[in-house]
C-alpha cells in the first residue's frame, strides 16, 4: 500500500520544487535589469546567470560594480557568498550518490533552492527528485528572465528616474530577511551594515563589503561561549538573589 | 576588468559547489566552520544592504532609496515574493523622485 502514497507524495514534491522554480526563476528578470543599469552588457548579465548561477553571488558581483567598486573586490564578494554552498553539497552528496560526469553537472545545481527541496522529503530516497526538478526550473527560468530583464534594463534609459537603484538595496533585503532567524544572525547583520558604512568614505568602494566577513569571522567564534549575565548589570538583581530583601 | 571578475566568479563559485558535493563530509566539517558559512551570508548581504542604500561612491547620503528600502522592509513583513519586494522599491523610489 506504500507505492501509491509514494507516488502522492512525489508528485506533490513535484509541485512544490516547481513552484519554487517559477518563483525564483522569475527573480531573474530584476537580476538582469538591475546587472544592464550597473554598467553590464546583456551578455555579460547572461554569461552570470549561466556560470555563477546563485543569486546572492550575482547580485553582489553586480552591487560592487554599480558603486564603483573594483570588479575583482566584487568578485571576491561574489565567492565568499558562494561558501555556503559548499556547506550545501555536504549535506547533499550523500543524498544523491552522483559521480564523474553527473556530479559535474549537478554541482551547478546547488543553489539555496534546489537543496531546500532536496532536504524536504521524508523519503531520502526523494531528495534527488526534489533537487533536480528544483534545480532544473530554476536554472532554465532565471536565465530566460536573466535575458528579458537585461533586455527590459535596455530599454527602460535612465535607471534612477525608474528607482531601479532602490531596487539593489531591496534585492539584498530580500536574500538576507529570511537568514535573521536568531539574535546572534540579527546583531552580525546590523554590526556588519554599521561597519561597512563606517569605512565607505575612507577605503575604496568594494572592500567595506568584503571588511564585513570579518565581522562573522568574530561572530562565528563568539557563538560557542555561554553567554553570562554581566554580575556589573543593574537589570540583574532578580537573577542574583536579591529579591528576598 | 568585468570579463575578468564573471570569469574568476564562475570558476570561485563553481568550485566551491563541486567541493562541497565531492569531498568527504568530515574534512571540513568543523562547527566553527559551520558556524562560519552560516554567519557570511548574513554580514555580506547586510553591508550590500547598508552600502547600496546608504552611500554614493565614497559618500554617505540618504535619498529616495531610503523610502524603497523601507517599504521593501513591510513588503517583506508581509511575506511579498522577491520580485514583489524589488519592483515595489523600485516604484517607491520612482515616485518619490518624479513628485519631490
Amino acid at each position: 500500500m506504500s507505492v501509491p502514497r509514494l507516488t502522492l507524495e512525489r508528485r506533490q514534491l513535484v509541485v512544490d520544487s516547481l513552484g519554487v522554480g517559477v518563483a525564483t526563476g522569475a527573480s531573474g528578470f530584476s537580476f538582469g535589469a538591475i546587472a544592464v543599469a550597473s554598467g553590464l552588457t546583456v551578455w555579460q548579465a547572461c554569461v552570470l546567470s549561466l556560470l555563477v548561477f546563485s543569486g546572492a553571488s550575482q547580485f553582489a558581483l553586480v552591487g560592487v560594480v554599480a558603486a564603483g567598486g573594483a570588479p575583482l573586490s566584487g568578485a571576491a564578494t561574489a565567492i565568499l557568498l558562494g561558501t555556503r554552498n559548499t556547506l550545501y553539497g555536504f549535506k547533499l552528496a550523500s543524498l544523491l550518490h552522483l559521480g564523474g560526469v553527473r556530479r559535474l553537472a549537478a554541482a551547478q545545481l546547488v543553489i539555496d533552492e534546489s537543496t531546500a527541496m532536496a532536504l524536504k522529503p521524508k523519503d531520502p530516497r526523494d531528495a534527488p527528485l526534489g533537487f533536480f526538478t528544483t534545480g532544473l526550473s530554476v536554472f532554465v527560468l532565471w536565465n530566460l528572465a536573466t535575458f528579458v530583464g537585461g533586455l527590459a534594463g535596455n530599454a527602460i534609459g535612465d535607471t534612477a528616474t525608474y528607482g531601479l537603484d532602490a531596487a539593489v538595496p531591496a534585492a539584498f533585503l530580500a536574500l538576507v530577511w529570511p537568514r535573521l532567524d536568531s539574535s546572534r544572525k540579527q546583531v552580525t547583520g546590523a554590526v556588519a551594515a554599521g561597519l561597512a558604512l563606517a569605512l565607505v568614505p575612507n577605503t575604496r568602494p568594494g572592500l567595506p563589503v568584503i571588511a564585513a566577513a570579518g565581522v562573522a569571522a568574530l561572530a562565528a567564534l563568539r557563538v560557542g561561549r555561554r553567554d553570562r549575565p554581566s554580575p556589573t548589570d543593574d537589570e540583574s538583581t532578580q537573577v542574583s538573589g536579591e529579591t528576598g530583601r | 576588468m568585468i570579463w575578468a571578475a564573471i570569469v574568476v566568479s564562475a570558476a570561485g563559485c563553481y568550485l566551491l559547489k563541486l567541493t562541497g558535493l565531492s569531498v568527504p563530509d568530515r574534512v571540513l566539517d568543523v562547527p566553527y566552520v559551520r558556524r562560519l558559512t552560516d554567519l557570511i551570508p548574513v554580514a555580506l548581504l547586510s553591508a550590500l544592504v547598508a552600502v547600496q542604500a546608504f552611500s554614493t561612491g565614497q559618500h554617505l547620503t540618504v535619498d529616495a532609496r531610503l523610502a524603497g528600502l523601507a517599504l521593501a522592509a513591510v513588503a517583506l513583513m508581509a511575506k511579498a515574493p522577491f520580485l514583489v519586494v524589488v519592483i515595489a522599491a523600485a516604484a517607491t523610489a520612482a515616485l518619490i523622485r518624479l513628485v519631490v
